[in-house]
């Protein structure tokens, strides 16, 4: 277990470094110069260079890029070219957000899709298996912002019962979760469905339904344990998802999370706002892997000695 | 006499052991596929659709209405009439043509983006699976890094990077969805690799380039076909994703994620300028999803829905 943990570690720095590096490089060589953009078109030319001077965007590209990851490390990076806000500063206060709507999805697709998932593999090829696995590929097929759309139609508009923006109360987060979510549920649904059914074929299942074990026993106790591993898996992938995805719902909501703050940034061509928040954002994404990873070979002794170790 | 018509009824059940219980006969790979394939009903609805779906996006002029961009300032935001079936938008333009307009964005951003993906991803990974080694090592390591961009904010940064355009979202799907078909790609040839055949090849003195072009890659052509298949869809929501936050398709040409964007604003009046184009989008990935995992559930003999 050290030794693979050892071992991914190494990998997740590599890739971090990676990311930093086509992150900065992407972004340097954005076509359109940031600063005539925050100046706009008064400035003349002497303004430009005292500015491009004071920001550091004079300076060779490598000993930008040196800037950059020395910052980044130290969790610095900069201010914010138009609201003057510090970058950190800025990411924290949007993860607070983004953090509260993302676990809240994470609840109502984990409260949906698991137990219907093992509802549709214990009744398999009956109407309510049917049923779920039609709303689950409505729920993967449909695009979330659209579903968003909708229920702010209904439950915004219509029926008038929760509020179609904002984020102060928890009334708010309602139906952003539920759109966010619906489509992590679909799939949380197909995966518990598949990951049963197999288990369900195994010889110890049936040893212990002929040992005498009540039905839902054998179902919670020796079936769902044992098919829990690429649940947990895919579990783990969908928050990081959540987590990382969330600016289409943001967008539909006005909710000023990480997203918004991402969408915002690349339209201002704000370049420290945007370094920091991909940058953040793919931290993000490669610990929550990690650390499934990590818990999967915990769980799974064959993943520590065999395929994943390679 | 009898024992004569006994020994017919003998072989008579012979011969029907030949024959599958599924009372099918052999007919090859990809005819057994095929057979299994048009058994399943959902997937042969699916396939139906999506010619339909493709058929529309091809001769998109003839079941639209209008023009999708002609503009009729005399009925703006109209509601849904018999002139005008899901009303008119803000400039007064036909919703469904529109909508049957975006379908070629749609289907065609789709296809090419997975066409690129394929390209790449075929390429490296079949290098990979051949040569091992350093080669597969060193790309392994890029395709981790590629893999750890969460995906929309990855397109968002090479889209800012090369600009607005058609080319460059296809450029910006089709690097977001390659590393999946190297992966596949790379663990088949690796086990290929290792056949009897390749070696006979190379023993011939057939070129690495004839073996890895003739010998592997049209082994690997199912799980191509296959992963294109389930990629177009992911395309199409990524591309009405970007479209959506208003750095994919511009207007005035209509896209199925730029129309739900302008259509967000009249929600409260016009709840169907926003939900048609919604409808078209789900759809159609579930169309291409069904008939990917139809497809993909095709050369397999064993599963039975």
């Amino acid at each position: 277990m050290l030794s693979y943990t050892a071992k991914r570690l190494v990998q997740t720095v590599f890739v971090l470094f990676g990311i930093s590096l086509i992150t900065f490089i992407l972004l340097q060589v954005v076509p359109g110069d940031p600063v005539a953009l925050m100046l706009e078109k008064r400035a003349d030319p002497e303004t430009i260079a005292k500015v491009r001077h004071e920001l550091g965007l004079d300076l060779p590209i490598y000993v930008r890029y040196l800037n950059f990851i020395k910052g980044a490390v130290h969790l610095d990076f900069g201010t914010s070219y138009f609201t003057k806000e510090v970058v950190s500063e800025a990411l924290f206060r949007c993860f607070k957000v983004t953090v509260k709507l993302a676990c809240m999805s994470f609840i109502f697709a984990a409260i949906i899709g698991i137990p219907s998932g093992i509802f549709s593999a214990v009744k398999r090829g009956k109407g309510v298996d049917t049923l779920v696995m039609v709303l689950s590929i409505v729920g993967v097929s449909a695009p979330a912002f659209w579903v968003a759309i909708i229920l702010q139609i209904i439950f915004g508009l219509k029926l008038a019962v929760l509020p179609i923006s904002g984020f102060d109360t928890v009334a708010s987060y309602v139906l952003p979760s539920i759109a966010l979510g619906a489509r992590y549920a679909g799939s949380m649904a197909r995966i518990t469905r598949t990951s049963m059914l197999e288990v369900m074929g195994q010889d110890y299942i049936r040893t212990a339904k002929a040992k005498g074990v009540r039905r839902w026993g054998v179902i919670m106790k020796h079936a769902l344990k044992n098919a829990l591993i690429p649940i947990v898996t895919l579990v783990g992938t969908d928050f990081g998802y959540m987590l990382t995805g969330s600016m289409l719902i943001e967008k539909v909501f006005s909710i000023p999370g990480i997203g918004k703050l991402a969408v915002d940034a690349m339209s201002n061509r704000d370049l420290p706002l945007l370094e920091g928040t991909v940058m953040y954002i793919a931290f993000v994404f490669v610990i929550v892997n990690l650390i499934v990873d990590l818990s999967y070979a915990f769980l799974d002794p064959r993943i520590r000695y065999g395929k994943g170790a390679e | 006499m009898s024992k004569k018509i006994f020994r017919f009824f003998n072989k008579q059940k012979e011969f029907e052991q030949d024959v599958p219980e599924n009372g099918m006969r052999y007919s090859g790979f990809y005819g057994d596929s095929f057979k299994r394939l048009k058994k399943n009903k959902m997937a042969m609805f699916c396939a139906m659709l999506l010619i339909l779906i493709i058929l529309v996006a091809i001769f998109a002029p003839v079941p639209a209405p209008y023009d999708p961009t002609y503009q009729d300032y005399s009925a703006v935001l109209a509601s849904p009439s018999p002139a005008h079936p899901f009303g008119t938008d803000e400039y007064g333009r036909d919703i469904l043509s529109r909508i049957i307009y975006g379908s070629r964005v749609s289907i065609s951003i789709g296809i090419v983006a997975q066409v690129v993906a394929s390209l790449v991803g075929v390429t490296l990974g079949a290098l990979e699976g051949y040569y091992g080694g350093k080669i597969d090592s060193i790309i392994s390591r890029i395709m981790e890094i590629f893999q750890a961009f969460p995906d929309l904010i990855f397109a968002m940064a090479i889209m800012t990077f090369m600009g607005k355009g058609v080319l460059n979202l296809f450029i910006a799907l089709g690097l977001l969805t390659w590393v999946r078909t190297a992966r596949m790609i790379r663990g088949s040839v690796m086990q290929l690799k290792e056949k009897e055949y390749i070696e006979a090849s190379r023993a011939n003195g057939a070129t690495t380039f004839w073996i890895i072009t003739k010998g592997l890659i049209p082994n690997c052509l199912s799980t191509i076909i296959v992963l294109v298949t389930l990629g177009i869809p992911n395309a199409i929501m990524y591309e009405a994703s970007l479209s959506f936050l208003g750095i994919g398709i511009q207007p005035p040409t209509p896209s199925w994620g730029n129309m739900i964007s302008a259509a967000q604003t009249f929600i409260s009046y016009r709840p169907l300028y926003s939900i048609m184009p919604g409808v078209a989008i789900m759809i159609t990935v579930i169309a291409f999803n069904i008939f990917g995992d139809g497809l993909r559930d095709a050369p397999d003999p064993k599963l039975k829905s």
